[in-house]
Formats: structure tokens, sequence, C-alpha cells
């Protein structure tokens, strides 16, 4: 699965799709790799506030239960409820139809402090044992 | 294993009408239920009762107890889990007449004997921790998790430090040490691991606050490393006022080797299921009995056991400083015993022996499968070994997998996916009572799958294809779990 070079990611595995003052969040093709079989998305209802490094939903796998990290702050104006029907959206296309939710940020500096694809790439490198 | 290896239920066994034992008919002339029971305090309908015969009844579950995978009948290296095999020495110490008979309610005097083992116990945890004071109370590791906490919070409440509230936790801990903070209303704090998957001492530092309340540690922690800097450790924590708390999960490796107390910890649990060969799982229950510093005894829960000047024995209640009662009657008692018995059994030098043991066992085990499966790190190894599916994730196996292939060759799997830092983990823990001969099939037949994940993946996936129950559909069992049986449900 090829990783789009134009996104944003962080280290706790989401990417950013920043488009004007919106923020498209979801989770990266390594983070479902690791997950494994997905049984369960909890997502924020609309209009629920992101806080950067903040949980704001929670997966499940028969693995293991993960909180999802905002990447930035602002107002989750837009949720993607299809997921939580089909998870496989997420398995099979976590950078497209698998998206979690967007957000109107708040605080633009704080995309700053995102990953580029590259340095995303030389992370997962070394968390690798 | 039994021939019949079928699975079906005693309700699906169950016929109309068949009966195991038939109670008498009532004497004539006593009173009918109706004016024992209201009627509206009776059930209307019959309950859903398996009908069968005694036979068929003891037949089903000897059946069953030979489909199960137990330390009685196959080696169960369960990483983290120490599934040592019980020793029957114990079950015939908790089972004399004397324990057995006695009531919780009994006044002190009636129970001496029993108040006696408890302190002996006591005494043992203490010398072998290091720590002076011993609380038996807590049911299980977890249990003692909290109870350590809530001493640790009455702790700094006490000195006015209101605003501690913060536990340091390494990312390589067990999963109940951020939930039993949590539950004990602190916020946790993760520090991180470093390259030979021990506490980075940088991250440690640049964590330290003065929030911090303490710090839960394991040692050996769960990757089956000994933290070489933990006494360090202890120093960074005590010189910014917190306290430190060791998981105690692991007290197999250093028996009698190295002691709690003299590196720097204030309080710890024990699990005696793990350490002290008491029943684990579902042979259970547990018990996680806590040692203390001095510094932190008056915190102890109550009751505890007091020896007076004459030698008598008696529960006291009257320690105003402790957090209060955080079990019923006197903890797991007949699990207690049942550890006081191995203690006794062994004696100083064996336990030692027992660590030296489980050591070169997890050892022996990690030099037989070195190469065939990745090893993360390469610090030595204490009583459990930690490698990762890595090589055979190329072949498009993984550590679910192995484990279930394993089931196919009569092995209980070791624990997978945990620690969290190592991907496809895969967590060995042989522990000291097995036989070279085991530890060699066992070894034999991870080779085995190690090959097998080369030649024919496709049979590893579909694993395990010689049990009753193949594989299950794990993704369905947890998004529709079906919790009745044969179309019944509860009323």
């Amino acid at each position: 699965m090829s990783r789009p070079a134009n996104l944003k990611y962080t280290r706790s595995h989401e990417w950013v799709r920043v488009e004007g003052d919106v923020a498209t969040v979801g989770i990266t093709d390594h983070a479902v790799e690791q997950l494994s079989d997905l049984a369960f998305v909890d997502l924020p209802r609309k209009g629920a506030k992101a806080e950067k490094d903040q949980r704001f939903g929670e997966i499940e796998s028969t693995k293991s239960v993960s909180d999802l990290i905002a990447p930035l702050s602002g107002e989750i104006f837009d949720v993607n409820t299809e997921v939580i029907e089909n998870l496989q959206l997420i398995s099979l296309s976590p950078f497209d139809e698998g998206w979690l939710i967007r957000v109107r940020i708040s605080n633009p500096a704080e995309l700053k402090s995102l990953l580029s694809a590259e340095d995303y790439a030389e992370q997962l490198k070394h968390e690798e044992h | 294993m039994s021939t019949h290896r079928t699975a079906s239920t005693i309700f699906e066994i169950s016929r109309p009408g068949r009966r195991g034992i038939l109670p008498p008919t009532c004497e004539p002339g006593l009173p009918g239920i109706d004016s024992c029971i209201p009627g509206h305090l009776r059930r209307q309908v019959p309950a859903e009762l398996p009908e069968v015969s005694e036979l068929d009844g003891i037949r089903h579950y000897t059946r069953m107890s030979t489909l199960n995978f137990a330390i009685d009948n196959t080696f169960y290296p369960l990483g983290s889990c120490t599934m040592k095999y019980n020793p029957r020495l114990n079950e015939v110490a908790a089972s004399k007449p004397g324990f057995t008979h006695s009531h919780p309610l009994a006044r002190a005097e009636e129970v001496q004997g029993f108040l006696e083992a408890m302190h002996a116990l006591e005494l043992i945890l203490a010398e072998v921790s290091g720590l002076p004071h011993v609380s038996l109370q807590p049911a299980a590791g977890a249990h003692g998790e909290l109870t350590a906490l809530m001493m640790i919070r009455a702790y700094h409440l006490e000195r006015g430090a209101r605003e501690r509230e913060v536990i340091l936790i390494p990312d390589s801990a067990h999963g109940t040490n951020p939930s039993s903070c949590t539950i004990a209303g602190f916020r946790t704090r993760e520090v991180k691991s470093g390259k030979d998957g021990t506490v980075d001492m940088d991250d440690l530092r640049a964590k330290m606050d003065p929030e911090v309340a303490g710090m839960m540690i394991t040692n050996p922690n769960t990757l089956g490393i000994f933290e070489p800097n933990i006494q360090e450790i202890s120093s960074i924590l005590h010189a910014a006022g917190g306290l430190l708390y060791m998981d105690g999960a692991n007290m197999n490796a250093i028996l009698g080797i190295a002691r709690p107390g003299d590196f720097g910890v204030d309080v710890m649990h024990y699990n005696l299921h793990k350490t002290f060969s008491t029943p684990h799982g579902g042979g259970g229950p547990g018990a996680g009995p806590i040692a203390v510093t001095n510094t932190l005894e008056p915190y102890l829960p109550v009751p505890r056991v007091v020896r007076s000047r004459d030698g008598k024995f008696s529960l006291s209640e009257n320690h105003p400083r402790s957090i209060g009662k955080v079990r019923s009657y006197f903890g797991n008692s007949g699990i207690l015993l049942r550890a006081l018995a191995y203690a006794w059994a062994h004696g100083p030098a064996d336990l030692r022996a027992v660590s030296e043991h489980a050591v070169l066992n997890a050892n022996y085990i990690r030099a037989g499968l070195d190469g065939a499966y990745h090893l993360p790190y390469g610090a030595p190894s204490m009583h459990e070994v930690v490698f990762s599916a890595k090589i055979q994730k190329q072949f498009s196996v993984r550590a679910l997998d192995i484990a279930k292939r394993l089931c196919d060759l009569g092995f209980h799997p070791p624990t997978i996916y945990f620690p969290l830092i190592v991907s496809e983990a895969l967590m060995i823990e042989p522990t000291e009572t097995e036989s070279k001969e085991t530890l060699d099939q066992f070894i034999q037949a991870m080779l085995q799958i190690a090959r097998e994940s080369e030649t024919k993946p496709e049979l590893l996936h579909n694993a395990p294809v010689t049990l009753p129950v193949k594989r299950l559909d794990e993704v369905n069992a947890v998004k529709t779990p079906v919790l009745t049986c044969c179309g019944t449900s509860p009323q």
C-alpha cells in the first residue's frame, strides 16, 4: 500500500489531509496492519472539540484497544459514520474511504508539529524491533 | 487425550425426563411448598437445566477436562504468567481440617494455628522482598497494585502534597498498571524504553516534575530483562519526592538473588499464583500480597496479624492511618496456606534454585530458537524470552498463526502481542518446573513451525486443524457475541 506523500503524519500513527482550514484525519496503513482484525471504532459526535494530543475516539481489534489521538485542535464538524458500520473501509482504504473525522483547524501553528511522509517512514524504521 | 474429540455441550446431550438422582418423595405430613415460599417468589417456568444421567454427566465433564490445555497435561509457556506446576503437597497442607473447618468469624483464640501460618508467610515475603512489612489482604496482583497506590496517595496527602497525582509507567508495562492508577485516581505518564529494552534514563528525567507521586516498574521487565539502572531510577524518584512501586509479576527470576527493598523499591506486590505455585487462572483464586518499607507501614490495610509478647496471635483493626479494608475477612486465606507450604517445602536455598532454574530454562529456549525467530533485544534474558515473528511475517505468517499451530502440536501457546513495544511478539516463559526433554520437544515444535511458515503458510493460517474447535472467527465473536447456548436466554 502506498503512503500518500502529500499528507501529514503523527507519531501515534494518524494521518492528516489539510485543505484550507479543514483537516481530514484517519489512521495509517501501518496502524491498520499493527491492529490486524478490526472489531469496533468509537468516534465522537459532530460538533465535539478535538484537542491536540488528546484522545478523540477508540479503535478496537481482536488484539487490543487503542486510543485515537487528535493531531490538531478544532471543532469536529464531520464524522465518517460509514466506517462504524463497515470497518473494512478502514482496513482496505485507510487514506481515502476510511477517513475518520474532519476538523476545522483552530490553531494553524500546530501544523508545524506534524511529520512529513518521509519523517514518518523514518520513525517506523526506528520502531521496528 | 480422549478419542472422543467432540465438543458438544451438556445441553446437547440432554434428553427430556432423564435424571441422575431421583430425590425421594416428600414424607406425608410435612408442610407443603406453598406454606414455605410464597407464590410470587417461586419460578413460574421450570429452569432450563440439562437432563442427563449421572454417568453421562461424569463422562461429559471428564471429556471436557481432557480437551483443555492445562499445566497438568501440557507445557504452558504463557509469558508473564509463570504457569508453573502446583505441587500437590500445597493441597495436602491447605486441606488440613484445622484450616478447612475454621470460620472467618471465629475468635482469634480458636484459630491460633491459622493466624500463626499467616504471620509466618508475612515474615517469608518480607525476607524475600527486603521490605519489612507485609499485607496478605489483596486478592490478586492488580488488587495489590490498587492497594499500594492507595497507600502512596495516603502518604502524599498526609504530607499535604495534593498536587502529586501522576504515576510514571514504562511503555513495556503490564496493562494493569495504568488501569490501577486510573482507578486509584492518578493520571499516568509514559516513560519510553531505550534501544536495549530498558527504561530510557533521559526520558525518565524529562518526565519528572513536582506532580509525580511515584513510578510503577516491573523488574525484570516484561521483556525478561533486568533493569540495570534500577538503583539510579530509585534515586531520581526519591530525590524528587516520589515513591517507587514494583510490579512483582516477575519475581520468579530473582528469588533469593536480588531483593527489591535493597535496590530501592518502596512497595511491591507478589503474585502468589505465579511465583509461589498456587493455582493460576481458572484454577484460582489468586493472591497479591504487598510488601512495604517502614515509612509506608502505617498505611497498610486492616485487619493485620499481630503477635503479642506472650506469643499469641490476633487480628488488629486499630491502625488509625491505615487505608482501611480492601478485602472481606482475611484475603484468599486458602491460597495463602498453599504459598506457605511451597515456601516451607523449599526453604531459602531451594527458593533461590527455583529462580536459577527458571532463568536457565528460559535461556535454553532462547538459544534453541535464536536465528529461527527474531530476537528484538540482545540483553541477557532472565526467566522469560521475547521473540518477534518478524522473519515469519515475510511469508504472511503472524504470531497468532504460530500460537494456533502450537495447539495442534500439543502445547499451550506463549503470550502473543505483548509487550506492545515488540511487533508480533511471542513471549515465552517455561518456568523451572519443566524438564530438558519437554523444553526440547517445544523447541522442535517451534522449529517445525518456522519451517512450515516458509513451505506451507496456508496450513498455519488455518491452524488449529487437529482440535475439535478449528480457527475461530474472533472478529465476529467480538462483534456479535453469542452468550447463550441452544437458543435459550436468561429470563
